[in-house]
């Protein structure tokens, strides 16, 4: 293996990498302010869309800020109804799931093409050219985010906030923190990066919209952060690990050879797989907020 | 005022069913088509007349099996998702039987058999990371229904596979079809198989032993641990007898509905039934009985969103557009509370101003 294919692989692996890194690391800031929101699945599907159609609307950096608003507005619902009205958090995550599902499939219903929209290549975001190939500016979003978010959680005080709701809201309610407000903003902030990584998908990454782009990646996402025990800069090792399973699939489309060896469903799977493996390998040290996913409820 | 608690559970359903539906008339609206006359067809096309109360019990069919999956584990309190997964390979299953050309009664039997058996084996590694590594379900059972997908996907092409037909998997022989209940409709005597095992599994789990300990574990289980329930136990059960009632949905599908009993390549005709039965699940109120009403209920708009995307040109996946709205809203505990602060506005906008 020489290095120009090393650096293929490399690159591949990153740009697979963003969309599950920028939806883990939005969830430890939601997760460590107490809600576990399986929404995310459908928030990335429904950012993809809107994204588009943001991105043919104003181009690639409207679409990238209108899958971001998308994402915040969702998460917003989502914990309006999970901490003002004292919902159950999984339910309503998988209510927005099967909202996204079917809302998606009926945008592209509507445009007559069912099943999928590609992107005009003027309305992508523009990629650096490397002599690997093609490297998108959004892979440097995803690591740096990361790193921001472990500063404003261990090193800021609205960082000990937003851990306080989530480990202790009574204490943190009796020193004068207003509970449902910070989980509120703290969600949706966090399901805005989730808008962030679908719209990268259909504007960037995939360059198309269909009705499985997520494909999984929310909940691959999830497993991330249990993976990382909600520190951030484990996010990125997480999402390297996935997103090197995912990308591979990829890669060996491109070889017969292993193809006669390994059918491709078999590749295909191996990103859920790994995810499986690994979330039973490390479940053991990981530490969650005492109060997540429990509404909080004045006495 | 207090009402009995499953008026309070009805009533809730109707509150979110009528925001879910009042969602889907702005969304018609938004793209220009007219809500009224898409709600018309919805419901002629559902409940209109005889074909399409067949089609719709045919729909709901393998949805009260799939809801099933779930309700077991949530009152066991947990969130078995993988009822998806289990489908596939129940579907599959039952389609492998036909290799073995066996005679009427028995392969349907066996079909159904291994159908339930392949259901229950794909939901135990979900069970078994629970129970000893703690791994949380919707984690588990997500990604076993991605690899069950590719499993299946690789097996309707290249072991299954009809050699006349290379898109789909070989169709169940004909004396191992469930007969059909209303000719010239997809309705077959699977209906009743469905019927039967919510019944079966309403008995189990209000008026048996083990049944108890999982509403128990689900309801307090640290009082049930406490008690002396083991929750290893608990969690194998309801992962195991969800994989089977999934299994079941696939099998009865597959062999029960007309034309081809067969898998397509890329599962069109399965595909999603796992997932709606999630939402069936939360519209009856996770208990058995209340499935059997949602899934008709369900099984209607499914039914009645092709006479809506033919009469109206409203796509059909309005109606999961619907069905999201509808469990976002049930997810709300003191949804009917909210509505009656609505009620006590009324007297002030002198609505009953005369009354003595």
């Amino acid at each position: 293996m020489n290095f120009e294919y090393a650096g293929g692989i490399l690159l591949g692996s990153l740009h697979a990498m963003v969309p599950i890194t920028l939806t883990a690391s939005g969830e430890v800031v939601g997760e460590s302010a107490g809600l576990f929101n399986i929404g995310l699945e459908g928030i990335i599907l429904i950012s993809a869309m809107t994204g588009a159609l943001g991105a043919e609307a104003g181009g690639p950096m409207a679409g990238l800020l209108v899958g971001l608003g998308t994402g915040f507005v969702i998460g917003l619902i989502f914990a309006a109804v999970c901490t003002y009205f004292k919902g159950v958090q999984l339910i309503a995550g998988v209510g927005i799931n099967l909202f996204a599902a079917g809302l998606v499939a009926f945008w592209l219903i509507h445009l007559g093409v069912p099943g999928h929209h590609a992107l005009a290549a003027e309305h992508q975001l523009a990629n650096i050219a490397t002599p690997f190939g093609d490297l998108s500016p959004m892979i440097f979003v995803a690591i740096a985010l990361p790193v921001l978010i472990y500063l404003l959680l261990f090193r800021t005080k609205l960082g000990l906030k937003i851990r306080a709701v989530g480990e202790n809201p009574q204490a943190a309610d009796v020193a004068g923190i207003r509970i449902h407000l910070l989980r509120l903003l703290a969600t949706a902030a966090g399901a805005s990066l989730a808008g962030l990584a679908g719209a990268y998908l259909s504007i960037d990454w995939l360059g198309s919209v269909t009705k499985e782009i997520s494909a999984g990646r929310g909940f691959i996402a999830l497993a991330t952060v249990v993976f990382s025990g909600l520190n951030p800069l484990l996010v990125l090792l997480g999402g390297f690990i996935f997103g090197f399973f995912d990308n591979l699939a990829v890669w060996v489309a491109t070889m017969p050879a292993v193809q006669k060896i390994i059918p491709w469903q078999f590749i295909a799977m191996a990103p859920y797989a790994v995810t499986l493996l690994v979330v039973a390998g490390v479940i053991g040290r990981a530490k969650f907020p005492a109060a997540m996913g429990i509404p909080y409820q004045r006495e | 005022m207090r009402y009995p608690a499953g008026i309070d559970e009805l009533t809730k359903t109707l509150i979110a069913g009528g925001i879910g539906f009042a969602v889907g008339a702005v969304i018609i609206r938004l793209y220009g088509y007219d809500p009224l006359a898409a709600y018309r067809a919805l419901f002629n096309g559902a409940f209109g007349d005889l074909y399409s109360i067949s089609e719709s019990l045919a729909n709901a069919t393998p949805l009260i099996l799939t809801a099933l999956t779930f309700a077991i584990g949530f009152r066991g309190g947990m969130f078995n998702i993988g009822a998806e997964g289990q489908l596939y390979v129940g579907a599959l299953a039952a389609v492998a039987v036909s290799y073995f050309h066996l005679p009427g009664a028995i392969g349907l039997a066996l079909s159904m058999m291994i159908a339930v058996l392949a259901g229950a084996l794909w939901s135990l590694p979900a069970a078994l990371l629970k129970a000893s590594r703690g791994v949380h379900e919707v984690i588990s059972t997500i990604m076993l229904n991605w690899i069950s997908q590719f499993l299946c996907f690789y097996l309707i092409t290249e072991i299954l596979v009809d050699p006349q037909r290379a898109e789909k998997t070989v169709s169940i022989i004909e004396s191992n079809r469930l007969p059909l209940l209303v000719p010239g409709t997809s309705l077959s005597y699977g209906i009743f198989i469905a019927v039967f095992t919510a019944i079966i599994v309403y008995l189990v789990l209000w008026r048996t032993v083990i049944g108890f300990d999982v509403r128990a574990t689900g309801y307090n289980p640290l009082a049930a641990a406490y008690a002396g329930i083991e929750e290893w136990k608990i969690i194998v059960f309801v992962f195991i007898t969800g994989g089977l009632t999934a299994g079941l949905a696939g099998a009865v599908h597959v062999m029960g509905r007309p034309p081809v009993y067969a898998i397509y390549g890329g599962m069109p005709s399965i595909k999603g039934l796992g997932f709606e039965g999630l939402a069936v699940a939360m519209i009856g109120r996770n208990h058995p009985i209340g499935i059997i009403f949602a899934a008709v209920f369900f099984g209607g708009l499914l039914a009645g969103g092709r006479m809506m995307q033919m009469l109206a040109s409203v796509p059909l996946e309005l109606v999961r557009v619907v069905e999201g709205m509808v469990v976002l809203f049930l997810a709300i505990p003191e949804l009917v509370k909210l509505f009656s602060w609505l009620r006590k506005l009324a007297p002030s906008l002198n609505f009953r101003a005369k009354r003595p």
